[in-house]
């Protein structure tokens, strides 16, 4: 019975599906199964075929775009199960994510904060226009092993250094790990403002925060 | 090659139907239907007191428009359909009339390569008044947009800086696409007013226009909006610029995004005509699709090249000119890809004649400048122009005297036809038609000659100065908007 429900969950989550992914979430909450052999026996096998499928070549970024939706949801279902049992999803690491002060462009963020979710990290995405306190001070509040910034503009992208040299001097680095990233960013500027990593595009992100939080894969 | 002409393409001979007048009828209720039902976020108090004053559904919290078709399509009306881009030199003022494209550089690099040392780094001021006073030797250039950021200035007035270099090294027009709040605007007019002796000029002579690139999908950004109405409003012509991407920003499909796009550019547009009805107004595009890969910006493609031959006819239907977005490529040096990628969208948006075709200069997505590339760009311009020409055909192009005296056999190198008209045909500047054993002897290419030209250019070309006293007064205005 439980097999052939994971199969099923498996697929939801191939499917990009987020209806279907929620509906068995409930399903297996019904049916008294264990939330953490749930997430890992059915929908992580999912989202593990998309991956793989996207690493070579058959799937495009759309398919895992909806794989890592129908995948949060489902988890949106369980976490409240697990933590009755005392129990939590193993984390890669947290995240928290911002568009700088000044700036509103955020489509390559929030789909860095979406593959990051997929792959196994807690990501808080504080959305556009962030000053450098609010993205801080959320790190702080959640004890965050990496801050994300990103910024499309040249005149707005000085803040990342904001960010960065304020951490400095905060005392808060290397203990918190900065990634920006955003259409202007270069190696020449991440290397200038010191930031600890960046990617050109969100696949790469996920590659990123894996080795800073020393769980590269290998 | 310092002359004041300016190339320019007028009096088509090819058309290009993309889109029939039924599609453009149905994007533009589409689009209608979109403003009206999902709305358009216009992130700015002052725009949203215009929208509520004319009559719009107004969403303070989400600071989202719902318009009827009506308001839209009444404000439209209002925009003047010809007008001219002024220049610092009046004889190189460029007519918007439908029966124009004009070239202008690409715009807001990051990084540049080296005209010296071939190195790529992070661009500065200096690069951009090189490169416009490079620009304005061509005859190709028609026009600036702010080459590349000048990232050692202050970033609060950094678009200052940059109109600045451009007016000091040039005499041509400049669009700035990187001027986008309430200061910098303000200061941008002051300083464009010295060079025509008053605000109140500007409307006559407007020697600046101002691009604004909206926030796909179905927004706009609060600092663009208001920078854009204080242009409207002493008649610097603006222009809204949708680069919806399929698939990410805008639908996947092209007729959709087109869509979205539209909705964002009219009522961007149908807010400066309400405000201040008459504004000179373009539309502006540079749509793509997404890389389905990485979801990253492509900048070249088939998908491109459509967008490019479709937009302009959007653009007639609303009848104000347009600027397109051409000659993107995801090349990382100037290559066949930057080749095939600049012909091809530069021919499709100028065989509808788009009226003002950027630009000329990048690599890798509009990120990286090559002078290299710009002077083949320029060269590709030169190509289409001359396509766009056409075939002319009467008693003296059929040359039968000619004919006649050459005969069965023979040559026409001797004919005094051939001298007449020998100068019509295109000599390029950078295409390899040399005997293989001379190319044998250096392997080099169009590359190495654009290069070397940019370089000459750099070193002998002499733009007409701008005024010692006008720059003095621009440096007053830009270090009060420092902080």
């Amino acid at each position: 019975m439980s097999e052939e429900l994971y199969k099923q969950m498996a697929q939801s989550i191939i499917d990009g599906d987020s209806d279907i992914s929620v509906e068995l979430a409930k399903k297996s909450i019904e049916l008294n199964m264990h939330p953490l052999e749930t997430i890992t026996k059915g929908f992580v096998v999912g989202v593990n075929y998309i991956g793989d499928q996207f690493g070579l070549g058959e799937a495009f970024l759309p398919e895992l775009v909806m794989a890592g939706e129908a995948m949060k949801a489902a988890i949106a279902v369980l976490e409240p199960e697990l933590l009755k049992l005392g129990e939590a999803r193993e984390m890669l690491g947290r995240v928290v994510l911002a568009t700088v002060e000044g700036d509103i462009h955020e489509i390559g963020k929030t789909l860095v904060g979406t593959m990051l979710s997929a792959s196994g990290f807690e990501v808080v995405d504080l959305g556009v226009d962030q000053p450098a306190d609010k993205i801080i001070g959320k790190a702080l509040e959640i004890n965050a092993d990496i801050i994300g910034m990103s910024a499309l503009l040249t005149t707005t992208m000085v803040r990342q250094r904001e960010v960065i040299e304020e951490l400095d001097k905060e005392g808060l680095r290397p203990r918190i790990k900065v990634m920006v990233g955003g259409a202007p960013i270069t190696r020449d500027w991440v290397t200038k403002i010191k930031a600890d990593g960046y990617s050109e595009d969100a696949i790469g992100a996920v590659r990123i925060a894996k080795e800073l939080v020393g769980k590269a894969d290998s | 090659m310092s002359s004041k002409n300016i190339k320019t393409i007028s009096n088509p001979k090819l058309k290009l139907e993309v889109l029939t007048q039924d599609d453009v009828k149905k994007i533009h209720e589409a689009t209608l239907q979109i403003i009206e039902k999902v709305g358009v976020r216009f992130p700015s108090k002052r725009a949203l007191e215009i929208w509520e004053a004319n009559g719009a559904d107004v969403n303070h919290e989400k600071k989202i428009v719902r318009v009827k078709p009506h308001i839209i399509e009444d404000a439209l009306k209002k925009a003047p359909p010809v007008y001219k881009l002024a220049a610092r030199d009046p004889q190189q003022d460029l007519q918007l009339d439908g029966n124009h494209v004009h070239l202008g550089t690409d715009g807001c690099g990051v990084e540049v390569i080296d005209i010296n040392t071939g190195e790529k780094r992070t661009s500065c001021l200096q690069d951009v008044r090189d490169i416009v006073r490079i620009a304005d030797a061509t005859e190709e250039v028609a026009f600036h947009w702010v080459p590349v950021s000048a990232q050692d200035t202050p970033a609060e007035a950094r678009g200052l800086h940059e109109i600045k270099a451009v007016w000091e090294n040039s005499t041509k027009h400049v669009q700035s696409e990187s001027i986008y709040n309430v200061d910098e605007a303000k200061a941008a007019i002051e300083m464009a007013a010295l060079i025509v002796g008053g605000k109140d000029k500007l409307r006559e002579r407007p020697v600046l226009s101002l691009m604004q690139c909206t926030a796909p999908p179905l927004g706009h950004d609060g600092g663009s909006l208001d920078a854009a109405l204080l242009a409207a409003e002493v008649g610097i012509p603006t222009g809204f610029m949708t680069m919806a991407a399929c698939a990410t920003t805008g639908p996947t499909t092209m007729a959709g995004n087109l869509a979205v796009g539209n909705a964002e550019v009219i009522a961007g547009t149908a807010l400066l005509q309400l405000a201040y009805p008459g504004a000179p107004a373009f539309y502006a595009a540079a749509q793509t699709a997404s890389d389905l890969r990485t979801g990253a910006y492509t900048g070249g493609g088939p998908e491109d090249f459509l967008f490019g031959a479709a937009t302009n006819i959007l653009a007639d239907f609303y009848n104000i000119p347009l600027s397109m977005g051409a000659f993107a490529t995801g090349a990382k040096e100037p290559n066949w890809q930057a080749g095939l990628e600049g012909a091809l969208s530069s021919f499709m948006a100028s065989v509808v004649m788009s009226d003002m075709l950027l630009g000329c200069g990048f690599l890798h997505g509009s990120r990286i400048w090559s002078y290299a590339e710009m002077l083949m760009d320029c060269e590709i311009f030169s190509i289409v122009h001359k396509m766009m020409a056409g075939i002319e055909v009467n008693d003296e192009t059929l040359a039968l005297d000619a004919i006649a005296a050459v005969g069965p056999g023979g040559h026409y190198l001797a004919q005094k036809h051939t001298r007449n008209h020998m100068r019509e045909l295109f000599m390029p500047k950078f295409m390899d038609r040399r005997p293989y054993s001379e190319w044998e002897t250096k392997k080099d290419d169009a590359r190495d000659w654009a290069l070397a030209k940019a370089r000459k250019t750099l070193k002998e070309h002499q733009p007409d100065p701008l005024d010692e006293k006008i720059s003095t007064e621009m440096e007053r205005i830009i270090k009060s908007v420092e902080k």
